[in-house]
């Protein structure tokens, strides 16, 4: 089970808002996260993700303790080691579609896999300008993936895909998830898309 | 007289050592700044506090302060007579007043905000989220900075250690007031050109300055190549 009770203060034009959430999670759920813009979606993953600070909660991924506002314990991202897709992609424009993936895995064999399910292979050796936006969404998630997360993070990840692409790669990527036990949450502006899909669901709204 | 013989007749009858000299200094000042400026501009152009503010504002001070001031300050803080020089002086037996050790030192101060402007800017420009993707995938913040920020910036690192270099071989005022002008040792060329008007010998300051236009133009030319063609402000 993944316990999240945290609160975090956003950004606001005018005066303050705050994004408050106390769910529980099965481990291996795929959920669907939606709301209205502005409403913390993007820094609930952040949050989880160690990436940004609430501050007041507690986040607990099955008996391991990665946040606990009371007692002072925050994990480093880095040890929390979630795989995050990000909305932006956060492609390295110095680094070729191979060179991102052995970034994050040094397994060929899981990375020739990869990009066979992101349907890359052609492209190994193209850098993140030479590629289309759904290439680059694509490759996005496969390099969350190579670290073998056991949560994944995923920010608006099919937004650049077409109905067909997406449909495939959405079957792949369940295939993969189911074999590695992996609990992922989604964050969409258009939740219609992951009907069928996701077995949880969280609104968030203002 | 071809190309060659008229060169070697120039070179024959200029006495060339300020010219090394100045290449030596800003040799020596773009390594020691490139040190230096990189996890300076780093630390920088993350999160900002009033800390921060006063640590940029005295690092830009050089850009709006006459030479001048800055070697006159640079002179009295290294004076053998006085607090640091004197130290330096008593425990290490190192005058940097009027040596090319105190050269560099003056240059690094004076050049800094040269070489942090382009690369704090860089910095900041790289979105955040390539900093936490690499976090998420298990690297630390060093490791961040040198596989995926370094090499992303390596034009404006490229920029600001040309413009370094150039910037420091037109130095003028402060290698002044804080090396004097002794041959061989503190006698760059800037100093070469103004002694040589000074002395009315107008056909070795014409050389001096001639090999200063040819190098920096040069330079500025490649700071352009650098960041594809495109007139940028040197410290952007």
């Amino acid at each position: 089970m993944i316990a999240i009770d945290i609160e975090k203060k956003l950004k606001a034009y005018r005066g303050q808002q705050v994004l408050k959430i106390d769910r529980q999670f099965p481990l291996g759920s795929i959920t669907k996260i939606y709301g209205p813009s502005g409403t913390g979606k993007t820094t609930f993953l952040k949050a989880i993700a160690g990436l940004v600070q609430p501050e007041k909660g507690k986040i607990q991924f099955g008996d391991t303790v990665w946040l606990n506002t009371e007692t002072r314990i925050s994990l480093s991202p880095q040890k929390r080691k979630v795989g995050f897709v990000f909305q932006d992609y956060a492609l390295f424009p110095n680094m070729t579609v191979l060179e991102h993936l052995q970034y994050a895995s040094p397994n060929d064999s899981w990375i020739a896999r990869l990009l066979r399910v992101g349907k890359l292979e052609t492209f190994t050796d193209h850098k993140p300008e030479y590629l289309s936006g759904g290439q680059q969404q694509r490759l996005a998630i496969l390099r969350a993936l190579a670290i073998k997360p056991k949560l994944l993070l995923m920010d608006e990840p099919f937004s650049a895909l077409d109905p067909e692409m997406r449909t495939t790669l959405i079957k792949e990527l369940r295939a993969v998830w189911n074999e590695q036990g992996t609990t992922v949450m989604i964050v969409s502006h258009n939740p219609q898309e992951l009907d069928g899909f996701t077995n949880q669901e969280l609104y968030i709204e203002s | 007289m071809g190309f060659k013989p008229i060169a070697i007749f120039i070179f024959d009858l200029m006495d060339l050592t300020p010219i090394w000299l100045t290449l030596k200094l800003a040799a020596i000042t773009t390594l020691v700044l490139l040190i230096i400026g990189l996890p300076l501009a780093y630390w920088l152009s993350k999160r900002r506090s009033i800390f921060k503010i006063v640590i940029e504002a005295l690092i830009t001070m050089p850009l709006v302060l006459p030479p001048s001031v800055l070697g006159f300050y640079l002179l009295l803080a290294f004076s053998p007579r006085h607090g640091i020089g004197q130290w330096l002086h008593d425990n290490f037996d190192l005058q940097l007043v009027f040596s090319f050790k105190g050269l560099v030192l003056a240059s690094v101060i004076y050049s800094l905000p040269f070489m942090i402007g382009p690369i704090k800017s860089a910095l900041q420009q790289l979105p955040k989220s390539f900093s936490e993707a690499s976090y998420t995938l298990g690297y630390t913040e060093w490791q961040t900075f040198v596989n995926v920020l370094l090499p992303n910036i390596k034009a404006s690192v490229w920029t600001a250690a040309i413009l370094t270099f150039a910037h420091t071989l037109g130095e003028f005022g402060v290698v002044l007031m804080i090396g004097g002008n002794i041959p061989g040792v503190t006698r760059v060329a800037s100093i070469a050109v103004y002694d040589s008007v000074e002395n009315l010998d107008y056909h070795s300051a014409n050389i001096y300055s001639l090999i200063l236009f040819s190098i920096t133009f040069v330079m500025v030319i490649a700071v352009f190549v650098f960041n594809k063609y495109k007139a940028k402000s040197p410290l952007e």
